[in-house]
C-alpha cells in the first residue's frame, strides 16, 4: 500500500496541527481564512492550553501550527511557547510581525524547536497592503530586519499566491533571501472572508500553470503541500499528495473547537471541542466527522478523468465554499471542470461575519 | 559492521503500518513501513552493531542485506546516527 493510501486512512494522532489562539487581530486582511477581527470572550484560558499542550505531548503531535488572528496578541503567548518546547511540541508560528522588537526576535532565536513564518502577501508594498491593509509591508520587513539582526536564520516568508502577486515569485525569492529567509507559498482559499474575494483574487489558469513549472524548478521552496491539485497537470508536487483533513491534520480554534482543516471554520466540519470529556484525544479517535472523512474517498464527477490519482479531487474547503459537491472537481481544477462546474452557479454557504470588526459608516445628518 | 543509535533529537510514534519518525533538528519527517524495522529502530542503541540488533529481532538471513540498507537510509536522513 501506498504511503499516501495509509494516511488516508487517518493516524493515531496527527502529525501536526494549526493552533489559532485568539480570533483578535490589528490587522484585517481581506482574505483572513477565520475572519479574524475582535477577540472572543471564550478564548481557551492560560490553563486551558496548557492543558492541550500537555495532551498533545502525550499523543506526541510532533509541533503545532500556531496563527490566529495575531497569536502574539495573547499576553501568555510567549509563556505557551515555552511551554510547548518544554513538552517536546514544536512550534512553528504565524504572524504578521507587529510584535516582533528587537527583544522578542532575541528570544525567538535562542530558542530550539521554534519556528517563525511572517506573512507578506505582496512582494512590494502596494501589492501587499491592498490585501493586509496599510503599513502592513514595512512592519513585516522591519520584523525580518530584526529577526535576521537577532541571529535567527531560515524563518520563513509566508506568501498566499493570489492574481495580484502570482507574477511576482521571483521577486519573493529575493526579499527573503534578503533576510536569510525561506519562502513559503499557499493556496488561496474560499474561506473567512476570503470568500468574498476569491473570485477576483484566485489566479487565473495560465498563472496555475507558471506556479506548477516554477515550484518544480525549485522543490526548496515550501507550500505546506497546499498545492496538490497541480499535480495533474504531470510530475508531482514533492510532499503529500492528498487532503489531510481530519486525516493528518486538523485545526483547533479560540475557543477550543476542533475543526477538520485550517480552511473549514463552518459548522459542517466541526468534530467537536478540546472542552468536551475525553480532551482532543477523543476527538481526533472517536469524532464522526473524522471516522467519516477517513474513509475511502468516493471520486464522484471524477471518476472518468486520468488525472484523479494524481489531484485527488483536490481541496475539500476550496469545493464547500464554492458551492461544489465535495466528489467533483476542485474550482481550479487544472482541466477546467471546476470552472465548468462554477458556471452552473449552485448556491455556495452562508459564512458568518465571524469576528471581523464591525464596518464603521460615517452618518450623515437628514436635512 | 556498524553500530548505530537513534538520533537524540529524533521522537519515534508507533502507527498501524509502522511509525513516523519526526527530527526535532531538522524539522523532517520519515516514514518507517514495516513494524519489526519500528522495533530494530527503537532498541537499536542496546546492540553492539547492526547485525546483533537484527538477531535479537530474529530477522531472517536472507532479509538482511534489505533490512542493512534500510538502516543505511536512515543513517542518511539522520533518524540514526553511527556510533564507535
Amino acid at each position: 500500500m501506498r504511503v499516501t493510501d495509509r494516511l488516508a486512512r487517518g493516524l493515531d494522532a496527527p502529525i501536526c496541527l494549526t493552533w489559532e489562539l485568539t480570533y483578535g487581530c490589528n490587522l484585517a486582511c481581506v482574505h483572513c481564512l477565520s475572519s479574524s477581527g475582535r477577540r472572543d470572550p471564550r478564548e481557551l484560558t492560560t490553563q486551558e492550553l496548557f492543558a492541550v499542550v500537555d495532551e498533545l505531548a502525550e499523543m506526541q503531535v510532533f509541533y503545532v501550527n500556531i496563527g490566529g488572528g495575531e497569536p502574539t496578541l495573547r499576553p501568555d503567548f510567549w509563556d505557551l511557547l515555552d511551554y510547548c518546547v518544554a513538552n517536546k511540541v514544536g512550534v512553528k508560528f504565524s504572524t504578521n510581525g507587529s510584535r516582533i522588537t528587537p527583544e522578542t526576535a532575541a528570544r525567538i532565536a535562542a530558542t530550539d524547536y521554534v519556528d517563525v513564518q511572517i506573512s507578506v502577501d505582496g512582494a512590494d508594498a502596494a501589492t501587499n497592503d491592498a490585501v493586509r491593509g496599510d503599513g502592513s509591508f514595512a512592519t513585516a520587513t522591519t520584523a525580518m530586519e530584526r529577526l535576521a539582526g537577532a541571529g535567527m536564520r531560515g524563518f520563513k516568508l509566508s506568501v498566499v499566491v493570489t492574481r495580484d502577486n502570482a507574477d511576482q515569485l521571483d521577486e519573493f525569492v529575493a526579499l527573503a533571501s534578503r533576510y536569510g529567509a525561506q519562502l513559503r507559498l499557499t493556496r488561496l482559499r474560499p474561506s473567512g472572508r476570503g470568500a468574498d474575494v476569491w473570485d477576483r483574487l484566485h489566479p487565473t489558469a495560465a498563472q496555475q500553470q507558471r506556479l506548477y513549472s516554477w515550484l518544480i524548478d525549485r522543490p526548496d521552496v515550501l507550500t505546506g503541500d497546499s498545492f496538490f491539485h497541480l499535480s495533474a497537470l504531470g510530475e508531482p508536487l514533492p510532499g503529500l499528495n492528498l487532503c489531510g483533513a481530519g486525516r493528518v491534520v486538523c485545526l483547533i480554534d479560540p475557543i477550543g473547537d476542533v475543526y477538520a482543516c485550517p480552511f473549514v471554520l463552518h459548522e459542517q466540519f466541526k468534530a467537536g471541542s478540546v472542552r468536551d470529556v475525553g480532551g482532543f484525544a477523543a476527538v481526533w479517535r472517536t469524532s464522526e466527522l473524522f471516522t467519516s472523512l477517513r474513509e475511502p474517498d468516493s471520486p464522484g464527477a471524477c471518476a472518468s478523468c486520468g488525472s484523479y490519482d494524481a489531484c485527488r479531487g483536490g481541496c475539500m474547503a476550496a469545493k464547500f465554499f464554492t458551492g461544489l459537491p465535495l466528489d467533483g472537481p476542485d474550482p481550479e481544477c487544472v482541466h477546467g471542470y471546476g470552472e465548468a462546474a462554477l458556471l452552473q452557479g449552485s448556491p455556495r454557504p452562508l459564512v458568518s461575519a465571524g469576528h471581523s470588526r464591525p464596518v464603521l459608516v460615517p452618518l450623515t445628518r437628514r436635512r | 559492521m556498524t553500530a548505530y543509535s537513534l538520533h537524540p533529537q529524533v521522537g519515534l510514534r508507533d502507527e498501524r503500518f509502522g511509525a513516523l519518525a519526526y527530527h526535532y533538528g531538522n524539522r523532517r519527517l520519515t516514514f518507517l513501513n514495516d513494524p519489526r524495522l519500528v522495533g530494530v529502530v527503537r532498541t537499536i542503541g542496546e546492540y553492539d552493531d547492526a547485525d546483533a540488533a537484527l538477531d535479537a529481532a530474529g530477522v531472517p538471513v536472507p532479509a538482511r542485506p534489505a533490512y542493512l540498507a534500510a538502516l543505511a537510509r536512515l543513517q542518511q536522513s539522520e533518524v540514526l546516527v553511527a556510533r564507535d
